[in-house]
């Protein structure tokens, strides 16, 4: 288990210790992962500052490597960025399936509001006041506890990679003490990836028009381009249904507000009634935002992480076929260097290492896709049980809650 | 008081002709108005232009007759009409009292052709009718109902008239049981002979639903879509709650343009009511006139009570209009999220297809359908929503103005009392200088006009009283009816969440 220590320095008061309300189960959720002893990673702690979040990356190992047996780093988003990166420029590891980075924590949002809150303070009733910044609060939480998870699966999918766990880089990463002065790209370095995007997709289109000899490799490449885009879509959808669930449970929220002002209006027996059914929106209310944030999480977390590992899946089978390419490129080249009779050497030696590369890569690659079909069928299994399981007990837990004041209502009339 | 939309058809009675009394003995049943369960719309073209007077009942039987098919004739008679257990007893009364005095075929055969009926009556009738009666005495019978709408004509003439049933033990009434036709201007009209009779008295006047051209005019061009179907429903429902208040006041129920609206066959068009015409301009006019003297009169009240209520009065509408507009969102959000959800079930659905793991591509297909079916549960719930709740908040929104309204009144009376009282005194005081200058023929005048506005200073003194009163009165009515309103309101949503709630956790499972 893990602690989270939130301090919210947005001129708002120390929020208190979080932790206790939920504790979120191993955050492995959207992968099965095997920990194991020789190398564990996790993330024991995270600060949130105005605009950066520092993450407190904790390891254990008994490898030889480590200077120390357990040890902890401070780290921030741009590091892990950087981390994954060389992990796709090295060349050694184009056979992988590189886990994909996480996304840059996003606080805008719930910043924005935490910003109108305070302006709009004078316009509410303290107890208004209080609630939304309750709500607020809770949302940021939320959302930090997001970012945490995904920086810590990325870690543990590298970790657990039996390739991967033994690079220098991730070495480095995780026990330099010192900050490893990297910088985000300038403006410059953007447009320079922004470029190399372009021409990467094209010639990922290009590329994927080349039939594979492969079958293995053919049928996984469409299923993947089409697994890929499906979930593109659902994830969207998913976040359009949970925002909608969202700001219901809101609107519930506000109703109760405006019921509870009614209800204290006066000391007749409707206004007790209004009082009871104030309260009883609150608490369904409660309920509500807890399955839209469960959906959020289970549903729509592991299909956006999916998303981008479809997208590393698909990036992997794009390298092979370059690989591939240059190989048949390296045969033809070698085919008429033979033919010419000259820098037949040459051609050779280039077309032999095209030829291992493609080989490593295809078999790793095969072992790779396998892996990744079985952690995604376990992922999805898990997620999914999780959340009917959650849905569940939350309509059960609304069923009481209705039937309860139902009966208190009735047994007053 | 009822103001149920939402109809439970009643349970189809067994053979409940020998205790038809249970029926008789509740009074506000929201259950027992389901009528002409069975029957569809094209029945309407039988009687509309038609009718002749003292038809109805017959007009009742014959929608049973061509709508139902004749083995399942007798069970439908009896669940048909506005009285559910009771209609063979009433029916055959009815028939009696037609072929006695008003021998037309339609009557005549339908009573042939309720023979079943009239054996069973024939042998209880007059016990049944001093049953009722007795039971009665002392309790308001009387329900109405306000179903079956009907576009009649076309393009933009056409209309949509509403089907008005009244089931009734008073004796005021002609009939026990009757209906008519009414459209959406009839009910305006009753309104404004209403709040011209008796607004004046201080008496809060239920306001009737708001006319909406877009609304009518998507009805009116035809076009057969949900929204449209929404809005019939919507205005339908409101008509029912409107017409339940009225009959629910007791001064208002004896109004003999009530009793008109409810019983006639054809009223006259009711002018006025057009949006566009001189009289609706006129209206504007006075409201806006009204308005600004609102403004300037400020009432000294000794009796502290009624500023008190008329603040309590504000203040609720206040919060009612934001309580309004936040289920108002709810409802727009829930129906946002059931779009929403199905589009994700399909995707899901889709998802479910590529995965080529057929244990999981099950498993997502699975999740797919039960997130249609989730949909449907919150499309039913945003419906509730609305029904239930917003409808209510609207209703009472516009009462609370009715019951301001009310309160004006009563101001104006004050003011107009006041306003005699300085009349009364200016004249006075020219009675005085004539005194003094002496001049005795205009002191005649003088003392005539004096002696007259004395008497119209103590009649308008006490019209405020009494409008005081009955303001007073109205209003403690208008708070308890209110408080059993709501309560019973929330209560119905309450179990409609909860209803809701059981389904998807079947759904789960």
């Amino acid at each position: 288990m893990w602690l989270t220590h939130v301090v919210l320095c947005q001129g708002l008061d120390d929020g208190p210790d979080f932790l206790s309300e939920e504790d979120r189960g191993p955050r492995a959720v959207n992968v099965d992962l095997q920990t194991d002893a020789t190398l564990q990673v996790d993330i024991s702690d995270a600060l949130s500052e105005r605009d950066k979040v520092k993450f407190t990356v904790h390891t254990k190992s008994t490898l030889p490597n480590f200077k120390q047996n357990e040890f902890s780093v401070v780290r921030q988003h741009e590091e892990f960025i950087w981390l994954h990166d060389s992990f796709v420029e090295n060349e050694e590891y184009a056979g992988y399936i590189i886990p994909p980075a996480p996304p840059r924590p996003d606080f805008d949002a719930s910043r924005e509001k935490l910003q109108k809150l305070g302006e709009g303070e004078g316009s509410m009733t303290k107890e208004e006041f209080t609630k939304m910044k309750q709500e607020l609060e809770a949302e940021y939480l939320a959302i930090f506890k997001k970012t945490v998870a995904m920086h810590e699966v990325f870690l543990c999918r590298v970790a657990a990679h039996p390739v991967l766990r033994k690079d220098l880089n991730f070495h480095v990463f995780l026990e330099y003490n010192q900050d490893l002065s990297v910088r985000g790209k300038n403006k410059r370095e953007k447009m320079e990836d922004f470029f190399k995007n372009v021409v990467k997709s094209a010639d990922g289109v290009l590329v994927a028009g080349v039939k594979d000899v492969d079958d293995f490799f053919e049928h996984e490449k469409t299923f993947l381009l089409e697994y890929h885009n499906r979930v593109k879509d659902a994830s969207a959808k998913s976040d359009r249904m949970i925002r909608s669930h969202k700001s219901a449970a809101d609107d519930i929220n506000r109703i109760a507000s405006t019921l509870y002002t009614l209800g204290t209006q006066d000391s007749t027996d409707v206004c007790k009634f209004f009082l009871k059914v104030s309260e009883l929106f609150e608490k369904t209310r409660k309920i509500e935002a807890r399955v839209a944030a469960d959906e959020d999480l289970k549903l729509a977390d592991l299909l956006k992480y999916y998303l981008r590992e479809s997208q590393a899946a698909k990036d992997l089978l794009y390298r092979r076929g370059r690989a591939l390419v240059d190989y048949e490129n390296a045969n033809k080249a070698l085919d008429r260097a033979r033919a010419k009779n000259k820098d037949v050497l040459q051609a050779e030696t280039s077309q032999q290492v095209c030829c291992q590369k493609f080989e490593k890569i295809s078999e790793s690659a095969k072992q790779e896709l396998i892996d990744f079909k079985t952690r995604r069928v376990a992922a999805f299994r898990k997620n999914l049980v999780e959340l009917a399981e959650l849905e569940l007990k939350h309509a059960k837990g609304n069923l009481q809650l209705l039937q309860s004041c139902l009966g208190v209502l009735k047994g007053d009339t | 008081m009822a103001a149920s939309s939402r109809r439970n058809p009643p349970p189809l009675p067994g053979a409940e002709n020998q205790d038809p009394l249970s029926e008789m003995a509740d009074e506000d049943s929201d259950e027992g108005e389901d009528i002409f369960v069975g029957n569809s719309n094209p029945v309407a073209e039988a009687f509309q232009p038609d009718t002749a007077n003292g038809e109805e009942p017959a007009d009742l039987f014959s929608e049973a007759e061509t709508s139902t098919a004749a083995n399942s004739y007798i069970t439908n008679s009896k669940s048909n009409g506005v009285h559910s257990d009771n209609e063979n007893d009433l029916f055959a009364e009815v028939s009696v009292e037609l072929s006695m005095e008003n021998p037309s075929t339609t009557a005549k055969s339908s009573g042939a052709e309720f023979t079943p009926s009239l054996t069973l009556s024939a042998t209880q009738p007059e016990s049944m009718e001093q049953l009722e009666e007795e039971k009665d005495e002392d309790s308001f019978d009387m329900e109405v109902a306000v179903t079956n709408p009907e576009k009649i004509g076309d393009g933009m003439n056409a209309y949509m008239a509403y089907k008005v049933s009244t089931r009734t033990t008073l004796p005021m009434f002609r009939n026990r049981t009757f209906s008519v036709w009414r459209r959406f201007s009839d009910f305006l009209g009753l309104y404004e002979k209403l709040s011209v009779k008796h607004s004046l008295n201080g008496c809060i006047i239920p306001p009737p639903p708001e006319k909406s051209v877009v609304g009518m005019t998507k009805v009116k061009v035809g076009k057969d879509d949900s929204s449209s179907a929404d809005f019939v429903e919507r205005r339908r429902a409101a008509l029912e709650r409107y017409l339940q208040r009225v009959v629910c006041h007791p001064s208002l129920l004896q109004d003999p343009d009530v009793r008109e609206f409810l019983e006639r066959d054809e009223l006259p068009r009711a002018v006025g009511t057009h949006t566009l015409s001189g009289a609706g301009f006129l209206k504007m006019i006075n409201r806006a006139s009204d308005a600004v003297s609102k403004m300037t009169i400020k009432i000294s009240d000794s009796d502290a009570w009624f500023d008190n209520k008329l603040q309590e009065v504000e203040s609720e509408e206040l919060q009612l209009r934001k309580l309004h507009a936040v289920v108002d969102s709810l409802v727009n959000h829930r129906k946002e999220l059931c779009g929403n959800t199905a589009v994700f079930a399909k995707s899901m659905a889709m998802l479910g297809n590529s995965e080529d793991n057929t244990a999981l591509s099950r498993a997502l297909s699975q999740l797919a359908e039960v997130e249609d079916k989730m949909e449907t549960l919150h499309q039913e719930q945003a419906a509730s929503d609305f029904f239930i709740l917003a409808e209510l908040l609207a209703d009472y929104i516009r009462l609370l103005g009715a019951v301001r309204g009310c309160f004006e009144q009563r101001m104006k009376t004050w003011q107009r009392w006041q306003e005699a009282q300085s009349t009364l005194q200016k004249k006075r005081e020219v009675e005085a200088k004539l005194l003094w200058a002496n001049k005795p023929d205009k002191l005649q005048q003088a003392k005539e006009e004096i002696t007259e506005w004395e008497g119209k200073v103590t009649q308008y003194e006490r019209d405020f009283d009494r409008i005081s009163v009955t303001v007073r009165k109205e209003f403690l009515r208008f708070e308890k009816e209110k408080s059993n309103d709501f309560k019973s309101q929330i209560v119905k949503y309450l179990e409609s969440l909860l209803q809701s709630q059981q389904r998807v956790i079947c759904t789960l499972f």
